[in-house]
């Protein structure tokens, strides 16, 4: 299958709310999500292009598929998103400012 | 001009009758016999003098990969009206019923879809009363 990295993946508005409505509730099938996105983010994209929206989620990992019953349903699964808390840590206010006094003194001993 | 009859296609129209009677709640109107199947509608209770569903037997070729794509993408066949989607759901789930979509509000209508049990998958909706 073809794949594609989370970057690209949430680089677009309605991917994005696609996942925010998946998040609100699991298991959706194509037209409620459908519904969700005209009704409560104004987005009427088409229901093909939705479609193409999630297999490039599906592709990057950020949703999972199951059947249940006769209809196709949509899950959030957030495990490719840890990669982006892993590049680039969190920085606590401590962190900063502890960075902060060393490149203080950093330029100091420059100057110096 | 007037919306005299909608119809659904349902797999079996005895099951079909049962469940759109016994289960959702409507009114049978008609009940003819024509060979192998029959001219069977319901309507509704709060109307019966208002538009017929014909419980239509899903005999055509066609029917059977359309219907398949619908329910797929959980499209419903058709929709109806209820007063209040929360208690509708409460009702049918009692009954069995199995949802596909819980009651979701979507602003200025709440929905749910269900199975019908006889091929489709079936909307309610309620209007929001507007502030």
């Amino acid at each position: 299958m073809l794949h594609v990295d989370i970057y690209r993946a949430i680089a677009d508005r309605t991917r994005r709310a696609i996942l925010d409505e998946l998040v609100d509730r699991s298991g959706q099938s194509l037209f409620e999500l459908c519904a969700r996105l005209i009704m409560k983010h104004g987005i009427s994209s088409s229901r093909q292009a939705i479609s193409q929206h999630l297999d490039v989620l599906e592709a990057a990992g950020l949703i999972r598929t199951k059947r249940e019953g006769r209809s196709k349903l949509h899950w959030f699964a957030g495990a490719p998103l840890k990669a982006i808390g892993e590049r680039w840590p969190i920085s606590t206010d401590e962190d900063i400012s502890r960075h902060e006094d060393t490149s203080h003194s950093t330029d100091e001993d420059m100057e110096e | 001009m007037r919306i005299n009859w909608t119809s659904v296609c349902v797999d079996d129209q005895e099951k079909a009758l049962r469940f759109y009677t016994e289960t959702l709640g409507f009114r049978l109107k008609h009940n003819i016999p024509l060979g192998e199947h029959a001219w069977i509608t319901v309507v509704s209770e709060e109307a019966p003098e208002g538009t017929e569903l014909v419980l239509e037997p899903a005999g055509h070729p066609a029917v059977v990969p359309f219907r398949k794509a619908l329910v797929e993408d959980g499209i419903p066949y058709t929709s109806f009206a209820v007063d209040d989607v929360g208690a509708e759901h409460e009702r049918l789930v009692a009954k069995g019923v199995r949802f596909v979509q819980p009651p979701t509000d979507l602003g200025t209508v709440i929905t749910a879809v269900f199975d019908d049990t006889c091929g489709n998958l079936i909307q309610i909706m309620e209007e929001k009363a507007q502030p």
